[in-house]
């Protein structure tokens, strides 16, 4: 085993350890041990993973592609676990190792009192141990070489993220809410599912690699699902982009991400921002080469993608709980991810997942701090004003919203104006509605965003605020925050050059050369990370973002009973927006009483009366009632028997002389 | 000079008597007992006949072991139907239903 294989191993195991420690034996190393043994653990990973980074993207490292393990071998099919390490991995290592770390040390100051447990209950502890949890299995998910492997890291995040949105597991809506993401993941899974199984019927294998390799002798290949032939290529790759719109919450299965924020704040940001949700965008980028085949694949995952992040930005608008709304900004951002992928702008779309991870985590740590002031109060209109109690937070989560809102200079503006610019230059079928859609949702993602700011930090202060001690969050809480604010800002600057040119992922991401829209942007408008600034200035896109937070402004702090006015306007614009597009309603009513009545019905009739009824005791209750009727053949009188033995002599006789 | 055919036909006609009083019987347990006897007479008949017919002494030889057994068996039937007296206070097969199961 080489160095580079010992290091993979160590940087892979080592949450996994922290985690194991921490669950298992929480109560006995205490509080401070179970956050120290994760933290460190968590650290030696961060370690590696710049390491790495730098090996693989910095020196431009081959790729390195390894088996750790064979699982089992079946019908010739190998069930492995490896290692693919390109910059595409090496950077989602980097990424998420680093947010995990800053969730990690910020955990230690959010969780260090609990309403909703007595201080003697080890649920620190647990928390330790499941964030732990998560990042071995989010760095199995991205640095997997194979199927199967993705498919575990898939599934495993899904599981902590089923365990932690249920935190709270004495409160209704955390339970309810946790069964939500689990359901709605499987539909999504299923379809994953599915796809793996096309990849494996056709090419035989788990592994990338020759999966790739075997790409080009079945590219023409077609599946009859009975309603006539489909290519094989297509089909795998929608069913594997189903898996992704459940992972990365695209509509219409994006409803448990909203109800995930019943968890504790450090996870909404490691989780169901910064990391997980990307999983899906992770694992389009990393089939890129199946995706580029597929024309029709990439025109559903790009409307699929500009469709959600203008409809769930709207949403956004409306929510008055402050994880609600940073979280409705997740859904939309990651819609934009999604169109990208679906323009092959997918450098662009994973440049985005990385500045988003930042610029999110970051939000959602500053929103927690805000909770955590507000003793746990998440309504925005009970805040207002704090801008003066709570100057690091403030600040902090200002560059957080000027990066979200693609703000010239922040690192967002340049991975979002990359995306919005590919769309511009694609010429996939739906790009012009999906460029329209996705400028649009420019100026309501500064909308909301400004609108949620303005209300917390510049709003007349509340009576809550002015009755309570409102006061900055402890160091554990703030030093993540101010070491997450310097990506959000900085991480653009030298990225969007080599992403634009195709350079950074040149390893690992394969787009077709008529597909190459971020080439082009780079051939003919890039003139420099700074000149993009300065010419951003006169595009539309960030004129509309200043718009958004124009209005934002007017509306909330220049003249506040204008929303109400517009509310009364339209109130059914309004009631829609609240119930967001009756996505909820439409489940509620078809899948969930749907499945009830399904239920009812295999229940009473396939089971109580059919199964129990008819075959069970039906079998029983016919064995009786024969067994009733042919008793009396059974008169126990000699006669009878005598009777019956000389005839049945009398007839063997006749059979047998017959 | 007796024919074969009338000591078989005496056979069967006893036989067949013996057959009609264990059906037919539905008082006395001991009248059983004595069709059950006069069905092996019937078969001892035939024997012997075709045993004269056909000189050849092994169908009197069974005739013993068949008187043998069936003094046995009268033997091991007496004692029950004492048995069944003794425990009823009466022998009228009508009312003996005890064998069903």
């Amino acid at each position: 085993m080489s160095t580079l294989h010992t290091i993979l191993t160590v940087l892979l195991v080592a949450p996994l350890i922290g985690s194991i420690i921490a669950g298992l034996f929480g109560r006995q190393i205490g509080r401070k041990g179970a956050h120290s043994v994760t933290i460190a653990a968590v650290a030696l990973s961060t370690v590696l993973a710049a390491w790495v980074f730098a090996l693989f993207v910095i020196q431009g490292h081959e790729p390195y592609n390894a088996s750790l393990y064979t699982w089992m071998i079946s019908d010739g099919i190998k069930f492995e676990i490896g290692y693919l390490i390109d910059s595409l991995s090496a950077t989602m290592m980097l990424v998420v190792t680093f947010v995990s770390l800053m969730v990690h040390i910020y955990t230690i100051g959010y969780m260090d009192h609990d309403a909703d447990y007595p201080p003697e209950n080890p649920y620190y502890q647990r928390f330790f141990s499941y964030i732990s949890l998560f990042t071995f299995s989010m760095l199995s998910l991205v640095m997997a070489n194979n199927f199967l492997q993705l498919f575990f890291g898939w599934e495993a995040v899904g599981l902590v993220s089923y365990l932690l949105i249920g935190f709270y597991m004495k409160r209704e809506s955390a339970i309810q809410a946790n069964l939500k993401a689990f359901l709605v993941n499987r539909v999504g899974d299923f379809g994953f599912v599915l796809g793996i199984a096309i990849v494996v019927m056709y090419f035989g294998t788990l592994d990338y690699q020759t999966f790739f390799n075997g790409l080009d002798a079945h590219k023409d290949d077609v599946i009859d699902f009975g309603w006539g032939p489909v290519s094989m290529i297509t089909a795998a790759t929608l069913l594997l982009f189903v898996g992704a719109m459940g992972k990365s919450a695209q509509m219409p299965l994006h409803v448990w991400l909203p109800e995930s924020m019943e968890g504790p704040t450090p996870i909404s940001a490691l989780i169901h921002a910064a990391t997980m949700v990307t999983a899906g965008i992770f694992m389009v980028a990393r089939l890129s080469p199946a995706y580029e085949l597929s024309e029709v694949a990439l025109s559903v995952v790009l409307l699929v993608g500009a469709i959600t992040a203008f409809m769930m930005g709207l949403l956004g608008i409306v929510q008055n709980d402050i994880k609600r709304v940073v979280a409705y900004s997740t859904l939309s951002q990651l819609g934009y991810m999604t169109a990208a992928l679906g323009v092959s702008a997918y450098a662009a779309g994973m440049f985005h997942v990385i500045t988003h991870a930042f610029f999110k985590a970051l939000l959602f740590l500053a929103a927690g701090s805000v909770i955590i002031a507000m003793h746990h109060d998440q309504d925005i209109r009970n805040m207002g004003g704090l801008k003066k109690y709570m100057p690091i937070t403030y600040w902090t989560m200002l560059i957080g919203s000027l990066a979200l809102i693609g703000f010239p200079g922040f690192s967002g503006f340049f991975s979002k104006d990359s995306i919005i610019m590919a769309t511009e230059a694609s010429e996939q079928f739906g790009a012009g509605f999906a460029h329209l859609l996705l400028v649009a949702g420019v100026f309501v993602t500064a909308f909301y965003t400004f609108r949620m700011f303005f209300l917390v930090f510049h709003a007349p202060e509340s009576e809550y605020v002015r009755t309570h001690d409102i006061h900055e969050s402890p160091k554990v809480v703030t030093v993540p925050l101010i070491l997450l604010s310097i990506p959000a800002v900085l991480v653009g600057w030298p990225m969007i050059g080599p992403i634009l040119s195709g350079s950074y992922f040149a390893d690992s991401i394969f787009v077709l050369p008529e597909h190459d829209v971020l080439r082009e942007i780079y051939e003919h408008h890039f003139h420099g990370a700074l000149n993009m600034v300065i010419h951003g200035l006169f595009t539309l896109p960030v004129w509309l973002s200043f718009a958004g937070v124009a209005l934002a402004w007017y509306m909330y702090i220049k003249n506040p009973a204008l929303p109400a006015r517009v509310q009364q306007a339209c109130p059914v614009c309004y009631r829609i927006l609240e119930n967001g597009y009756g996505f909820d309603r439409f489940n509620e009513i078809v899948f969930v009483n749907g499945s009830r009545k399904l239920g009812e019905f295999f229940w009473k009739v396939i089971d109580q009366t059919i199964i129990d009824g008819w075959m069970v005791n039906g079998t029983a209750n016919l064995v009786a009632v024969a067994a009733r009727n042919w008793r009396q053949l059974q008169t126990g009188y000699l006669y009878h028997y005598a009777f019956v033995m000389i005839f049945g002599t009398l007839i063997l006789l006749l059979w047998a002389l017959w | 000079m007796i024919a074969l055919s009338d000591y078989l036909l005496f056979g069967a006609v006893l036989f067949m008597i013996s057959l009609a009083g264990i059906f037919l019987n539905r008082k006395n347990l001991i009248i059983i007992l004595m069709c059950i006897e006069l069905l092996l007479l019937a078969v001892n008949t035939n024997l012997v006949a075709f045993s004269h017919y056909l000189n050849d002494v092994q169908g009197e030889i069974f005739v013993f072991f068949i008187l043998t057994v069936a003094a046995a068996e009268a033997a091991i039937g007496l004692a029950i139907l004492v048995l069944v007296f003794r425990h009823r206070k009466h022998i009228t097969v009508d009312d003996l239903d005890q064998l069903k199961g």
